[in-house]
């Protein structure tokens, strides 16, 4: 899959939680991407984090070592 | 083929049904109890009596025009009709007596005077009312005589006493599917009331009085084809007579028997009579009993079947080695050996996982299970997915978070009790038109309506109804409306305290509330932003949280964005602040586009969920259907079509099988779908035509149509609606079949004989689907999932005693704006929809006649937008955004507002796909279709691309002939 786009669905789904109330946006969006991304692409995102995180938002980044 | 015996009365009463206290009368010394405010005529229906009748009928309020219905009523004075009589207590009702009977024969002489004597060679002869009528009363001789020195004055003759007729109007067949012959016209104005009453449209009046009095359509000038008339066919069947007659009749003859099955097109999920002769369909007719459609329907699926025999179809089988080559017809068993082989072969060398399938939400509930049982169980992977993925997958992940079930609340029913109704980002009257039908029938009877939408559809105004709000909103901004609605009804106190503290969990309401009553979600402050007067949006918060029963019904335009699940979410929101959940009239309704969509997101499509909505990583699910199977199912969610797509380009996806859809034309940014399927090296299309998918398969596996199979599709208020095999698949196999044969090729030991075994394996491992089977469907006709021990009956309405999930949860909707914009290279946003005529991507229906109403994909653009770029009335323009150009005509109305502009997809010349990006919804990946940053300037016709596409498709659908 063309990075830019798995890191902007990456994005995307750290965008929405990012709004929610609470302390636990990381889990969240570790939960939502274990739930719905095939390992693959988990995989993808997670190799993709340890070459060069800075274009992942914060929130990704944080969930990173839950998926 | 044994009959679907009817199960139900199928006569009509006369008058419509009502509700009242008891009333108790006698007809002909019968005695008989029924509600206040019934009629006498059809007190006496409910006894066996049909009292006889021309102008009434049981689905149009009574009109008391021809006088045929009279009786006697003791201790009242003269001959009252009993179709306009209510019964009253007491009442002494005698339908046969001389008297009556006596003015009845002279009622039909009158008629009879006027109406041709050609019977025998009369389309209608044998289902004639005024045939039926004349032998009711016994008519026997007409005593009228032509005046000594002309002719008697009548309509039907187009000369009388040697003189040209000036009475006499020719026929009118202008509509494809019907003609409406003057000279037949009894003039008992069923048809325009069922125009009126039924479909809401007003296309047809009575012109004229007494004896001149004519039915015409639209004005002086027009014909059917040039009205307002949409073609649903109320009309035709509200005629009595042959003057509005089925041209499939008038070619094939009367029917001699039906099946009843359900429209295969929309959402709504009609019941339809198939009615035949043999095994060739002469008429589908709307099923008086079917819950979702009562007794209406609308021109796709009265009329719009011819596609099932369209020469176009593909019969036999085909394979080919390359897409370069021709197809090669074989049989059944090498294509299937073909198949299985090659994805054998890419699982071997690529891994368990290079391949995968696209089940169909047009296909049957049946037949989906089976597609995704295919992936779990016999491909060993869960790389399954459903073209529902890119038009309601928001609606699953949204309701389910919300409400704890994927599905909307009501049944269509319940429209019948809503005062107040928001319709966001849907077309009801073109897209689900028998909905738009009941809806505007309810709001003719005084229910509001508030539209969100970027365009003035034409429920925001049409005959006799207009939106009480309407907000056009700039497309891309949902989320902003419904949350500075929820400012409004925060802000104002207008929610629903006792209900929200009861039902939802009142912390996260409290939180809620504190994020939405933030002034940056106040219309005013967001009315920069989505273009929606601030003072407008109070007004439509302040009605739908006070002004009684408020339901929302939502479309496309919700959740084709890539905030789609959020607005999902927002509408839920609202919903329960309101309380409006839980009852009749109210609720979240998602009006879904095909016909199958909520069936196929149940039968467990996504590759995340089992049937059931239930996630792959639960071992307990896993273990029921692994030991059912037989097999080991992966803990681990599979891929998204969008995602298999770009696996496919990145190299490690390599064969689908793909039943009953048409990714190339309906997904979104075609160029990217295309190298998806060019990048693999087994494609397997399992469909009625070589669609535009096809032009990238290596296998062809003819598909059969949804007259040719029996099977189940649940529609867009959870209603599992039958299916049945009104002729034998014309292609050999029923698609479930097929699916069957790749499977036991594959080496399954699959071994159903009937679409009924699958239904009971649905029920042993779905706990929603427990109690249903076929013996039940055929008792009942149909049932609303859940249906199981704790509601026996089904469920009509949902969340009535409690949510699904316990408490409803409120979430949090923060605007976030799509990525998609607007600049000075697109300065335009495009969004796209459908029209009434056409389904979808247009393989059915632009195999039909209705293409006469829509032989084209058109450019709707503002006035303004027009001028400024010199674009007129039937220009070809260039359509461009950063994902590619096509071309296509502008047409100039003001329903689109300054800066969008809209098309419809139907039509694969244009690919109105080429277009629209690759964003797409942040939880479910549904494609963002609704919004696209585009420029449009003058061309002078068709793309290179679309030239090139076109060259591309001829050259591969190229079938060489059958070797001997
Ligand atoms: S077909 Fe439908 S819309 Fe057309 S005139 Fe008849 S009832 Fe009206
Ligand atoms: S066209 Fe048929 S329904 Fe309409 S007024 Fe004439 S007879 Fe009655
Ligand atoms: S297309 Fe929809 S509204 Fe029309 S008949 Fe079929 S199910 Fe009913
Ligand atoms: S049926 Fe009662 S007046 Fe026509």
């Amino acid at each position: 899959m063309p990075h830019d786009k798995l890191i902007r669905m990456a994005n995307q789904i750290a965008g929405f939680f990012a709004t929610q109330p609470g302390q636990n946006q990381a889990e969240r969006v570790a939960a939502h991407l274990n739930d719905f991304w095939g390992p693959e692409m988990r995989a993808e995102l997670k190799a993709h984090a340890a070459e060069d995180d800075s274009d992942l938002a914060p929130l990704v980044r944080d969930a990173i070592p839950l998926i | 083929m044994k009959d679907f015996i009817i199960p139900w009365d199928d006569r009509d009463m006369g008058t419509p049904a009502v509700e009242g206290a008891p009333v108790t009368l006698t007809v002909d010394g019968f005695e008989v109890t029924v509600p206040e405010g019934t009629s006498v005529m059809r007190a006496a229906a409910e006894i066996g009596m049909s009292i006889p009748k021309l102008c009434a009928s049981d689905n149009l309020e009574a009109f008391g025009s021809c006088r045929l219905c009279v009786v006697e009523i003791e201790g009242r004075r003269g001959t009252p009709a009993s179709c306009t009589t209510p019964v009253a207590e007491g009442m002494v009702v005698r339908t046969q007596s001389s008297k009556v009977k006596k003015i009845r024969r002279g009622v039909m002489e009158l008629y009879i005077s006027d109406h041709p004597l050609d019977c025998l060679t009369c389309a209608a002869n044998g289902d004639c009312e005024l045939q039926d009528m004349a032998g009711a009363v016994g008519l026997r001789d007409v005593r009228y005589e032509a005046p000594e020195n002309g002719g008697l004055a009548n309509h039907f003759e187009p000369r009388t006493g040697g003189e040209v007729n000036p009475e006499w109007i020719a026929k009118d067949d202008s509509n494809p599917y019907f003609t409406y012959d003057p000279s037949k016209c009894i003039v008992c104005s069923r048809c325009v009331r069922a125009c009126e009453e039924v479909q809401g449209t007003f296309a047809l009046t009575i012109e004229g009085r007494g004896f001149d009095s004519r039915v015409s359509a639209g004005g002086p000038l027009d014909e059917f084809l040039t009205s307002d008339c949409v073609s649903c066919g109320a009309c035709v069947q509200a005629c009595p007579t042959a003057t509005l007659q089925e041209k499939s009749v008038i070619e094939l003859g009367t029917p001699e028997r039906s099946v009843i099955t359900t429209c295969a097109y929309c959402g709504v999920g009609c019941s339809f009579k198939a009615e035949l002769n043999g095994d060739e369909l002469v008429r589908m007719t709307p099923y008086k009993h079917g819950e979702a459609n009562r007794g209406h329907s609308c021109v796709k699926g009265r009329f719009a079947y011819g596609y099932a025999s369209h020469s176009d179809r593909i019969l036999n089988p085909m394979i080919r080695d390359s897409i370069e080559e021709p197809w090669r017809e074989v049989s059944w068993e090498e294509a299937i050996g073909f198949a299985a082989d090659r994805m054998r072969g890419l699982q071997e060398r690529y891994g368990r996982k290079s391949i995968g399938v696209i089940t169909s939400s047009r296909c049957t509930n049946e037949e989906t299970y089976l597609v995704q049982k295919l992936a779990r169980g016999v491909f060993m992977n869960n790389n399954t997915d459903t073209c529902a993925r890119v038009c309601h997958s928001p609606t699953g992940y949204g309701l389910g978070q919300t409400f704890g079930a994927s599905a909307g609340t009501q049944n269509f029913d319940s429209v019948e009790k809503v005062d107040v109704a928001i319709i966001i980002g849907a077309n009801p009257t073109d897209a689900h038109p028998v909905f738009g039908s009941r809806l505007k029938r309810r709001v003719r009877a005084g229910a509001k309506l508030i539209v969100i939408d970027p365009r003035k559809t034409d429920v925001v105004r049409s005959a006799h109804i207009e939106a009480a709000h309407h907000l056009p909103l700039r497309p891309g901004t949902n989320v902003a409306v419904v949350t500075a609605m929820a400012h409004v009804i925060v802000d104002e106190k207008l929610y629903d305290e006792a209900f929200i503290r009861e039902r939802c969990d009142w912390n996260e309401f409290v939180e809620y509330m504190e994020f939405v009553q933030d002034v940056r979600h106040s219309p005013e402050m967001t009315e920069m932003l989505t273009g929606v007067p601030a003072e407008e949006l109070r007004k439509a918060a302040r009605l739908y949280a006070t002004g009684g029963n408020g339901a929302i019904y939502y479309g496309l335009g919700v959740t084709e964005h890539s905030q789609g699940s959020t607005t999902v979410m927002g509408i839920a929101n609202l919903a329960m602040m309101t309380g409006n959940i839980g009852r009749e009239g109210v609720g979240v309704n998602p009006l879904r586009g095909q016909n199958n969509v909520q069936g196929s997101c149940d039968m467990g499509s996504f590759p995340h969920e089992l049937p059931g909505y239930r996630h792959v990583k639960g071992d307990e699910v896993r273990a029921l259907f692994e030991s059912k199977w037989g097999v080991e199912i992966d803990p681990e969610p599979g891929l998204r079509i969008p995602n298999m797509l770009d696996a496919a380009v990145s190299g490690s996806f390599k064969g689908l099988y793909c039943q009953g859809e048409d990714i190339l034309q309906s997904d979104p940014d075609t160029h990217h779908v295309a190298a998806g399927l060019a990048a693999m090296e087994c494609v397997i299309v399992h469909d009625l035509f070589l669609n535009e998918t096809a032009n990238y398969a290596h296998v062809f596996l003819p598909g059969s149509t949804f007259l040719e199979k029996d099977g189940t599709f649940t529609n867009a208020e959870r209603r599992i609606n039958r299916v049945r095999e009104v002729m034998k698949p014309r292609n050999g196999y029923a698609d479930w079949e097929v699916t069957q044969l790749l499977a036991k090729a594959m080496g399954a030991d699959w071994t159903y004989t009937h679409p009924s075994q699958i239904m009971d394996e649905i029920a042993e491992t779905t706990p929603g689907f427990a109690n249903v089977d076929y013996a039940m469907l055929e008792e009942r006709g149909s049932v609303q999932w859940p249906c199981n021990d704790d509601a026996p009956d089904g469920s009509p309405i949902m969340h009535v005693d409690g949510f699904v999930r316990g408490k409803g949860r409120f979430i949090v909707t923060e605007y976030i704006p799509t990525d998609e914009r607007s600049g000075p290279r697109f300065p335009l946003l495009l969004t796209t929809g459908r029209i009434l005529s056409q389904y979808n991507v247009g393989a059915q229906t632009r195999r039909t006649e209705n293409s006469i109403w829509h032989d084209e994909d058109v450019l709707e653009i503002h006035p303004h937008d027009a001028e400024v770029r010199g674009v007129k009335e039937g220009d070809w323009v260039k359509l461009a955004s950063r994902s590619g150009e096509t071309s296509l005509r502008a047409t100039i109305t003001d329903k689109v507002v300054p800066g969008v502009v809209y098309t419809t997809f139907h039509h694969p010349d244009t690919q109105a796909n080429v277009i629209t990006t690759d964003f797409s919804d942040w939880a479910t990946n549904c494609p963002e279709y609704k919004v696209t940053a585009v420029q449009v300037g003058l061309s002078n016709g068709p793309t290179e691309w679309q030239r090139q596409y076109n060259a591309q498709a001829d050259r591969s659908r190229r079938i060489l002939p059958a070797a001997e």
